[in-house]
């Protein structure tokens, strides 16, 4: 079996050949750093899908690679939007600061009575395990690097749905610019999020959320209707 | 200098650096990878608490369970801390945020949260959410130290501590982005590196990246570490991964099976004795597995969907439908870092350790499920107050360069070492060794076999060296160094096991199957002689 991986320091794709029989990616990546070529450089954690660590792209779409069973001819490469450091592993620093910007968290904590149904509101949401599939995947970042981004709203809408909130709109007040209304709604976090997450579904909530909070779509506002232009952008449909 | 240096990023090294800075301090966490990325993640089943929410329970009844647990050879005072504090600690982390699951009680706060039976409990108290309870918790407290404004410095290797004068001033990293060996002051260091289930690689639930770093650096700095020989094996790891199926699996009413069909161990004893049970079906010939099938697709769905995801991709079989093929593995690093009853390290004053890295006596020679989670949050918190009072009155001289200077000498001669031996290679045979001669069931010429087996590779570690001559970001010279840790620590696990000759929670010797409280109801310490260095 022979898969290609990017290598950063050629900007090419490089052929590893790999022993015949099932095995996942990272196992695959691990094979090869300790077997053949110990300069190939990539992430890995817990190697159980849950630490977030090893996302990469395999053949243009997002894969964690210890959950994803590798076949002949793959083309690994490491995720988009991001800077790449080195081969397959890339900066998620950033991530430090949309869950920042976003102010992802308990602004104002309140006693509540809760249920297995309040638990669930948020229960998808707080699967994430932050591994930067979404962000590799969205169109919005290849043209907004200042767009907070899927996980991020997703985070943030975890908290805005939490009875525990009493100050839903700080949370609202600080996902407008560069938040919910820059998104498309492509759903293209929610095709690839691991966890079955669904990114583009919070983010519409939130713009619910936003509009029951005073907050009107900048699109709306801006928009010139002496033009033709009602598709795509920041229309949002 | 910060006043409070965090090492690890944890759910300990980030209950301690919230707790410190919400005194007043200023803090730094540091760690080799990205917060959420800890191992804490991985924690699926639960965190103890005597809530009493779903049954009858109580703190005493709690402390009893563990003590019971730690077969005589915890410290009673710390136990009895660390349960008092449960409660409390639900309450922090509720006040946080934690998404936990919940009961259907009309309650609020805390008294809703649902809780689920683990071995060796002897009331429902793990409180969880739902099987991801490590991955929440970890994450709710890195959302809270963004909110606190919390510096982070990631990537960051630690190689040593620094010390003067038996006193604690900082610590040496590696820049893994930069490849530069940089210091840091500090008046008080929290060390939340983690265990070193990692030494049994290939044959332990662990991550990767679980060497304990942390407790050898705390070996190198003149500091003590005992219990080493206590290891905790999972009864129920997936056969051909390592990986964990949580102990709820058993605690909701999971059965084990043979291949006969047959039920032979009572499931929700403790792990020690479930792992010794399914080892002796291995040793009779049988193949054991894990049967949750009559539980039914909507529960298991409901209460272990990680599991069932788990299971089907490494291990090809539907749990709902079939028998889940399972190996006890090496889960938990009972012992670590020897510190006293204010988390202070033993021979380092103002370094404090916590988590798994520690040995705060609270598990002695078996720990209870649940019982960690609760450990790194209420002791986090505890060692960040106790960092904080100590950085109060540290002086705030910042220590030369010695170590330094020493360190980047070291990674240097890394680079030139001599390459013949692919360590890659060496690390899957520490972990089969470990597994084989330090594992479930032990025996002393075993022990004696695997130490020699030890010292020969400590003695090769030399022609070792790393084939990516790449300054940055270079992850074998990264894998290298915890390699040479776990090297380090191996013969500790191995002597102590060896002078241990009894059997005593997860530590079972053959030849010695009782306790023998005359001779060995003690802490093995070690340290370094530094005269003889
Ligand atoms: C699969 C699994 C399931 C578990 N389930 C449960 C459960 O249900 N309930 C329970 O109570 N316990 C459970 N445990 C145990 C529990 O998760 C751990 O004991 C606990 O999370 C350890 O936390 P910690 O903060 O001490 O260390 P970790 O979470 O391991 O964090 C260590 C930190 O130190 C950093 N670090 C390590 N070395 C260095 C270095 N050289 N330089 C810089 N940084 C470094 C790491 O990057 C990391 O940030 C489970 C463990 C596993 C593996
Ligand atoms: S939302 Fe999904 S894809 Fe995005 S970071 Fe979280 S787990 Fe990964
Ligand atoms: S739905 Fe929005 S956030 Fe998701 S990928 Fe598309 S633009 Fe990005
Ligand atoms: S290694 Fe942790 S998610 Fe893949």
């Amino acid at each position: 079996m022979k898969i290609k991986i990017l290598r950063s320091q050629t900007n090419t794709h490089q052929e590893y050949t790999l022993p015949d029989g099932e095995t996942t990616l990272l196992k695959a990546l691990t094979h090869i750093k300790a077997t053949q070529d110990a300069t190939l450089t990539f992430s890995a954690g817990c190697r159980a899908s849950v630490c977030g660590t090893c996302a990469v792209r395999v053949n243009g779409r997002e894969k964690l690679s210890c959950a994803y069973k590798v076949q002949d001819g793959d083309i690994i490469e490491p995720l988009q939007y991001h800077p790449v450091l080195r081969d397959l592993k890339v900066d998620k620093q950033p991530a430090k600061k949309t869950l920042s910007t976003s102010t992802a968290w308990l602004h104002s904590f309140q006693e509540a009575a809760q249920n297995h149904a309040d638990e669930k509101m948020s229960e998808r949401q707080t699967d994430c395990i932050l591994c930067d599939s979404c962000y590799s995947a969205c169109p919005v970042l290849a043209v907004n690097p200042d767009f907070i981004g899927p996980f991020a709203l997703t985070r943030a809408y975890r908290y805005s749905v939490d009875k525990r909130e009493e100050n839903v709109k700080g949370i609202i007040d600080n996902i407008q610019s560069n938040g919910v209304w820059d998104c498309t709604l492509c759903g293209e976090c929610t095709a690839v999020c691991p966890k079955g997450i669904d990114p583009k579904m919070d983010i519409t909530m939130l713009r619910s959320t936003s509009v029951q909070q005073g907050y009107e779509d900048p699109s709306f506002s801006q928009m010139s209707f002496g033009t033709p232009d009602f598709g795509g952008g920041g229309f949002g449909f | 200098m910060v006043d409070i240096l965090v090492i690890g990023s944890g759910g300990a090294g980030l209950s301690a650096a919230l707790t410190a800075k919400q005194e007043g301090a200023s803090v730094l966490v540091v760690g080799k990878s990205y917060p959420t990325t800890s191992q804490t993640s991985m924690a699926q089943g639960g965190m103890n608490a005597a809530l009493g929410n779903v049954e009858e329970d109580h703190i005493a009844s709690h402390i009893a369970d563990t003590i019971k647990s730690a077969h005589g050879i915890c410290d009673e005072n710390m136990v009895r801390k660390m349960c008092a504090d449960g409660p409390q600690v639900i309450e922090w982390l509720e006040q946080l945020g934690v998404p936990f699951s919940r009961l259907d009680n009309g309650q609020s706060g805390i008294s809703s949260v649902a809780q689920r039976q683990m071995g060796g409990a002897s009331a429902k108290r793990a409180c969880y959410a739902q099987d991801y309870t490590g991955l929440k918790i970890l994450h709710t407290l890195y959302d809270n130290c963004l909110k606190e404004g919390i510096d982070f410095l990631e990537e960051h290797y630690l190689l040593n501590l620094i010390t003067h004068e038996g006193t604690i001033k900082g610590a040496t990293f590696l820049d893994i982005r930069s490849g530069e060996v940089v210091k840091i002051d500090a008046k008080s260091v929290v060390i939340a590196t983690g265990g070193f289930g990692a030494l049994y690689h290939g044959y332990t639930t662990n991550a990767y990246g679980s060497t304990g770093d942390g407790i050898a650096a705390v070996l190198r700095a003149g500091g003590a570490v005992s219990d080493m020989e206590f290891i905790q094996f999972h009864p129920t790891a997936l056969k051909h991964s390592s990986l964990l199926i949580s102990e709820a699996a058993r605690g909701e009413g999971g059965y084990l099976l043979n291949s006969d069909g047959e039920r032979f161990v009572d499931e929700i004893k403790p792990r020690d004795i479930v792992a010794r049970a399914i080892f002796e079906q291995f040793e009779a010939g049988q193949e054991v597995f894990l049967d949750v099938r009559h539980l039914g697709e909507t529960k298991l769905m409901e209460l272990l969907p990680q599991e069932v995801e788990l299971c089907r991709l490494h291990e090809g079989v539907n749990p709902v439908t079939e028998l889940v093929p399972i190996k006890p593995v090496a889960h938990y690093t009972m012992g670590g870092i020897d510190v006293d009853d204010v988390l202070e390290v033993n021979g380092i004053k103002g370094c404090f350790a916590v988590g798994e890295c520690s040995n705060a006596k609270i598990h002695g020679a078996n720990r209870l499920g649940g019982n960690s989670l609760l450990e790194i949050t209420a002791f986090g918190k505890f060692a960040g107050e106790n960092a904080y009072k100590h950085a109060m009155f540290a002086k705030s001289t910042p220590a030369d360069d010695t170590q330094l200077q020493k360190d980047k000498a070291h990674i240097e001669k890394i680079y030139s070492q001599e390459c013949s031996i692919n360590f890659y290679e060496e690390r899957d045979k520490l972990g089969k060794l470990f597994y084989d001669q330090v594992g479930i069931v032990r025996e002393n010429d075993k022990l004696e076999h695997a130490l020699h087996e030890v010292i020969t590779m400590q003695v090769a570690l030399s022609k070792m060296g790393i084939e990516d001559q790449a300054t940055t970001h270079n992850q074998n010279l990264i894998e290298f160094l915890e390699f040479s840790n776990a090297l380090l620590l191996a013969p500790t696990v191995i002597s102590s096991a060896i002078a241990r000759d009894e059997s005593r929670g997860a530590h079972f010797k053959r030849g010695f199957e009782c306790e023998d409280d005359e001779r060995f109801q003690k802490h093995i310490v070690l340290q370094w002689n530094k005269d003889a260095q």
